[in-house]
């Protein structure tokens, strides 16, 4: 299928003129364009991931992955186009309403609060916590408490939840920054790179806590690592230059003349 | 009850100790003077408003230039009250207000207006009354503060801009007091004070008293701002100076809490000014130029930033030592002062709070070294 049938098919199930592309499809963009000093790092006419999905976006640097994200989070108002969540438009809001809206996002170098504990890192994204009757209280209920402690056993980081997370190493900042997001519980996490910088044994790890997240969240996971991508086992989406290029198995791309001149620069 | 707390704030604590029982001695036994009690009591109330601006840029990271506004706010509610209440009697508006002497002197009178044409401006009359002057004393720099930040950080106005934008305020709030058009006496500022709720502010007992009340004030607040930044509040603050990017994209807004502590600090800022105006005697425009903004950055750096306790440490530390040199040896403060912040930013970088805790750290290791 070449890119203009992809982007017509999406374009059938836009929420804007179909009902059930709201109800399937949890996010879905339209004629998004993100224009920086005249140069065009994302045009895609329309995409679109369906609920509890676990899409892998890979592409050549600069392919506009990472923009992508950006405007899907909010970070970056696309120049033009719409993006559309759970059917609804939120094309301008803020990061903080989209996010509240349940959207999560990891960004690709792992973002945490150097100054507090792991387990205060942890502390701050459970869901409910921005409720102002919290903020005077001292700690998290007991029932949070062992979710919290659950997954940082999970990521090997239990015995360090009182170390300040600047004393962690890369690998722990890269899992506290994974765990936070899991925590949250959004309806969509946005995971950019969570194996970079990560060992073989930790990459493994990842793609397993990925893969049991797809049961009941939907998951955009951003890769560079073909091996990583290969254990997640999902639909692919091939960017390059913006665009949206293939989309299918990995299997399937690798095998793809168009994927292979553009990602391996031939 | 200590044992778990870090050096610097036992520090504090001490001292605060120190402050309620053994300045007293020292007085009533004839050690010191009542000027020296007064004096201290002057700098307990920096150390007030020092506490919010660590606050802000401590706990938050949001560096303010203008604590020093926010304090001559404050000083200025209580001194229209002090002014109200004090001078000679005998001159009266036309509504039978007493004109307040300070005003009287300076009063710009309108083209054709004489002596008898001064009314006391609408403006002065709520500071009539000392309890509704306490409260706007800390809600005004409060209001303007969150004003300021409300606009400031939703438009993201961060780092070294807010505290230009912070500066620039300050120097126009000093254009403002300064001119006599305004009816705030102009530079001469306010002065005449006699009485504060019928107490004679030259007697050694009112001293003593006012003295007191601004530790206890101190005290208070060290204790309200040390339970919020216990509390998960207090972790979202730190966050919001960590990575305030990433706290958005979970859901918080950070303009949110900086507002909130803006204008906390603000609060802090008056309630300092208007313990300091009665035990000074008089309120300038001069405590809202640029030096006084620099000034109060210059204490909390130098006590170290984001501990509470290195803001009291700081005001004290530092005005003790300029109070120790002006009298022996006043050329050489000037250098002093810009040793002691370039000293601690290039050398202690925590401040005198950082070097008390290396302290004890020494120790442990040793005492760890040797079991």
């Amino acid at each position: 299928m070449n890119t203009t049938e992809l982007i017509a098919e999406y374009r059938e199930f836009s929420p804007r003129i179909n009902r059930i592309g709201a109800r399937d499809f949890l996010l879905f963009v339209e004629d998004l364009t993100a224009v920086f000093d005249g140069f065009k790092a994302v045009d895609i006419g329309a995409w679109g991931v369906k609920r509890n999905e676990l899409r892998v976006v890979i592409g050549p640097n600069g392919a506009g992955k990472t923009t992508l994200c950006d405007l899907v989070s909010g970070k970056t108002r696309p120049t033009t186009g719409t993006v559309f969540f759970e059917g609804d438009e939120i094309t301008n809001e803020l990061e903080a309403d989209i996010a509240l809206r349940g959207i999560g996002r990891k960004f690709q170098t792992p973002r945490v609060y150097d100054s507090l504990t792991t387990f205060e890192n942890m502390e701050l994204a459970l869901p409910g916590s921005r409720k102002v009757r919290r903020f005077f209280g001292r700690s998290a209920s007991r029932a949070e408490n062992e979710k919290i402690l659950q997954i940082l056993e999970r990521v090997r980081l239990k015995d360090d939840r009182h170390t300040e997370a600047k004393h962690l190493s890369h690998g722990q900042r890269q899992w506290l920054a994974i765990s936070m997001l899991i925590l949250s519980s959004p309806k969509l996490l946005l995971v950019d790179e969570p194996a970079a910088g990560l060992t073989d044994l930790e990459t493994e790890l990842t793609a397993e806590l990925l893969l049991e997240l797809k049961d009941e969240h939907t998951v955009i996971v951003i890769e560079h690592d073909m091996d990583f991508v290969r254990q997640l086992d999902s639909k692919v989406t091939v960017l390059n230059e913006g665009r949206i290029l293939a989309e299918g198995g990995i299997d399937e791309l690798t095998a793809n003349e168009e994927v292979i001149e553009a990602y391996l620069g031939r | 009850m200590f044992k778990d707390k870090p050096n610097h704030e036992r520090c504090v604590w001490a001292l605060f100790l120190f402050g309620l029982v053994g300045i007293p001695a020292l007085y009533f036994s004839g050690a010191i003077s009542i000027d020296t009690v007064n004096m201290l009591g002057r700098y307990l109330a920096f150390a007030i408003a020092a506490i919010g601006l660590d606050l802000i840029w401590g706990y938050c990271g949001v560096l303010s230039l203008c604590q020093a506004l926010f304090f001559a706010l404050g000083g200025y509610a209580m001194g229209m009250y002090l002014a109200h209440h004090g001078g000679p009697e005998g001159i009266i508006d036309k509504d039978g207000w007493k004109l307040p002497a300070c005003l009287f002197v300076v009063y710009p009178y309108d083209v054709g207006e004489a002596p008898g044409d001064a009314m006391v401006p609408w403006f002065w009359k709520p500071f009539y009354n000392l309890p509704l002057t306490v409260l706007l004393g800390v809600a005004l720099p409060g209001a303007v503060a969150a004003v300021i930040g409300y606009f400031g950080f939703r438009s993201r106005v961060r780092g070294v801009y807010f505290a230009i934008l912070t500066q620039a305020i300050t120097v126009a709030g000093w254009l403002v007091f300064c001119m006599n058009n305004m009816k705030l006496c102009g530079t001469n500022g306010l002065t005449r004070f006699d009485k504060i709720a019928g107490f004679a502010l030259s007697s050694p007992s009112v001293k003593f008293g006012l003295y007191l009340l601004t530790l206890v004030c101190l005290i208070g607040v060290f204790c309200l701002c040390r339970f919020l930044v216990g509390t998960r509040l207090g972790r979202v603050l730190v966050a919001v100076r960590d990575d305030e990017t990433n706290l958005r994209f979970f859901g918080y807004k950070p303009y949110m809490f900086k507002m909130f502590v803006f204008a906390l600090a603000a609060a802090l800022g008056g309630l300092g000014g208007m313990l300091y105006t009665p035990q000074m005697g008089i309120f300038t425009p001069e405590y809202m130029t640029a030096k006084w903004s620099i000034l109060f950055v210059i204490w909390v750096a130098v006590g170290g930033r984001g501990t509470l306790s290195g803001a009291v440490l700081g005001a004290l530390g530092v005005n003790l030592v300029y109070n120790f040199l002006t009298t022996r040896w006043p050329e050489a403060w000037p250098f002093v002062q810009g040793l002691l912040f370039v000293g601690v930013v290039l050398l202690f970088p925590k401040g005198i709070a950082g070097l008390v805790d290396l302290i004890r750290f020494k120790r442990l290791a040793k005492r760890t070294s040797e079991a």
